[in-house]
């Protein structure tokens, strides 16, 4: 038994301590906007931010996050309330399969946090170790771009990719 | 009164003695520039083997800027006296070397002087290159010349006074450098000889992996020894080894062509560019390279022997957990160790498709446990191209203190060697240093892992 701070609420998680954060937030708690890929933390579609930052959940066994605070992609934002990083996503139709795109967010939001205005290099360090198999990546840096503008300037507009 | 004279006179003629060798150590003549040839104009045999001669030199990694034009210079190189910017090799006339004949590059690597007759610092490490033959320096100029020009001025290095002033590298290679320093022995044989040549000339393994004195050169007297280079610890490769399992050729030979080695694990930092340059370096030149440095690790003890074959035994017999060294060992680092570490590192899947079995880690056997630090924090990234093993990096998921509890539980349990001193410090320098030095690097213009890649330069 192990309290864990996710989005904001305490859970207490019922399971061994050598869990892997991903399995926990998928099975235990139902929040599965992080996805097992390669369970060998080298694709970056577990991703998940841990006290700001961006960790691979699927290598992160619980015992490692006593007293840290887990955000994942459900905590920025609602379908209603998209988050700067989700309607920069969505503006841009950065998704295609999609499967890599929660946690794309999620490092992007992490690295965004970090530093408001990323150059195209540093985006492009930073994300490196997420992989889209679709070829997204353009659409993915663009909308990066485009949630460092939206997060200084607390867009208003609507969601163009929903609106259609 | 004609005493006094006579002294003035030996004095004056002392001190025109003194400043006539003063000038001599230090002035150097221009080579008058040519007109660069056509790149056509270059034997593609001759170009061949220099691009293998290049890639044995490693001189991409010093030469070529990440994700910059290959050979363009640029790259900072640290030191205790300041940093030194790689220079331009790409044949622009006006930023490289392209108006440089070819005896100028042939000084250039023998003494350390450029085409004006300036000296050059030893971060270029012209003490080794001094040893390579007239043919390869020949070779090398042409592979060299017939790169794609690229205009890129270099940067200003950044030395105080008086190492900014040139003329004081003359003095440094008056007390350092040694022309002729390789001599064949002829009571071995050529392959030995050939990797002889190679290891203390052109590979230049001593540059990193030898300690260096006050003035920053190599210590003659702890050849191989081991140093610190670029937040790295660069292994003794001799007779002091950390290694658990000592090496042989046949296991050098392994882990210089692939970059990883089932008893030894994986090249990293600085080494994985270098095993990456060797890649399409061909098979007789590394066997002579493990050759030579089996010898210069030499054979080991009958007890350092007993003890691999032990570790060995266990480390294949795959599941058996090996006995542990404290009597109290960590229990947060031991949980951390079970819970994230042992589901690859404690199968009995063998590298690449498993970690390696820690009791074979020369990182954890290490004086140092700066390499063991790089490794939690960062993993092991795919090299390009390549197959090998992979591991992913801790940095973010772990705190400092859960990475200090792992480090000490994995010295205490599969290291036969005294607690590690200091490993907040380090710990610290090796998260400062992780993002910046542990990115992968621009590809290398000489690796090349499709083999028919080879018959084009």
């Amino acid at each position: 038994m192990m309290k864990l701070k996710v989005n904001g609420h305490d859970h207490n998680i019922d399971a061994d301590l050598d869990t892997p954060l991903l399995y926990v937030l998928r099975d235990d708690l139902k929040l599965n906007a992080a996805k097992f890929g390669c369970g060998l933390g080298q694709c970056g579609s577990c991703t998940v931010i841990v006290d700001g930052n961006a960790v691979l959940s699927c290598v992160t066994p619980l015992l490692l996050l006593e007293g840290k605070q887990v955000t994942t992609l459900e905590g920025l934002g609602t379908i209603e309330a998209p988050a700067p990083i989700q309607r920069a996503f969505m503006d841009e139709q950065s998704a295609q399969c999609g499967y890599c795109i929660a946690g794309m967010m999620m490092r992007a939001q992490a690295l965004l946090q970090k530093n408001p205005r990323p150059t195209d290099a540093q985006i492009r360090s930073e994300m490196e170790l997420n992989l889209c198999r679709c070829g997204t990546h353009m659409r993915i840096l663009r909308a990066v771009h485009r949630a460092a503008r939206l997060m200084q300037t607390a867009d208003a507009s609507p969601v163009q990719g929903s609106a259609q | 009164m004609a005493l006094s004279r006579v002294m003035g006179i030996i004095a004056a003629g002392l001190a025109i003695a003194g400043a006539v060798a003063a000038f001599a150590i230090v002035w150097r003549p221009a080579i008058a520039t040519i007109e660069p040839s056509s790149p056509q104009s270059f034997d593609a045999a001759l170009v061949r083997h220099g691009r293998d001669l290049a890639a044995i030199g490693n001189c991409s990694d010093c030469h070529t800027l990440r994700g910059g034009k290959d050979f363009a210079g640029g790259v900072a190189v640290p030191t205790p006296f300041g940093t030194i910017y790689s220079s331009n090799i790409t044949p622009d006339t006006e930023t490289g070397i392209g108006s440089w004949p070819e005896a100028a590059f042939r000084r250039a690597m023998r003494s350390g002087v450029d085409r004006e007759g300036r000296h050059l610092y030893p971060t270029f490490p012209y003490d080794h290159f001094t040893n390579v033959s007239d043919e390869d320096d020949r070779a090398l100029y042409a592979y060299l010349m017939t790169r794609p020009p690229v205009h890129a001025i270099a940067r200003k290095n950044q030395l105080s006074f008086p190492l900014d002033q040139r003329f004081v590298v003359a003095g440094w290679k008056l007390l350092f450098l040694r022309h002729g320093t390789y001599q064949p022995d002829t009571a071995q044989s050529a392959e030995w000889n050939r990797g002889a040549y190679l290891v203390e000339g052109l590979a230049h393994c001593g540059a990193c992996h030898t300690p260096r004195n006050a003035l920053g050169a190599e210590r003659a007297t702890a050849q191989f020894a081991g140093a610190e280079v670029d937040k790295w610890h660069a292994y003794a490769i001799n007779g002091q080894s950390p290694a658990p399992v000592p090496w042989n050729a046949d296991a050098l030979f392994t882990y210089l062509r692939q970059g990883w080695q089932a008893d030894h694990g994986v090249a990293r930092g600085p080494m994985a560019e270098v095993v990456a340059n060797l890649s399409t370096v061909p098979d007789s030149d590394i066997h002579a390279i493990a050759t030579y440095m089996a010898s210069v690790f030499g054979v080991p003890t009958p007890d350092h022997r007993l003890r691999a074959d032990e570790v060995l035994a266990q480390a294949n017999s795959g599941t058996t957990r090996l006995p542990s060294q404290a009597s109290n060992p960590d229990a947060t680092g031991a949980a951390i160790y079970a819970a994230a570490c042992a589901g690859c590192h404690e199968t009995d899947r063998a590298l690449p498709y498993g970690g390696i079995n820690l009791a074979l880690s020369t990182a954890l056997s290490s004086p140092d446990a700066r390499n063991a630090a790089n490794i939690i924090l960062s993993g092991v990234r795919p090299s390009e191209e390549e197959r090998g093993p992979i591991m992913p990096g801790f940095a973010a998921g772990m705190s400092d203190d859960q990475v200090a509890a792992l480090l000490i539980y994995l010295r205490a349990r599969f290291s036969k060697q005294p607690p590690w001193a200091g490993i907040a410090t380090t710990i610290a320098d090796a998260r400062r240093s992780q993002t910046v030095s542990l990115q992968t690097s621009a590809a290398s213009p000489n690796a090349a892992a499709d083999a028919t890649k080879r018959e084009k330069p």
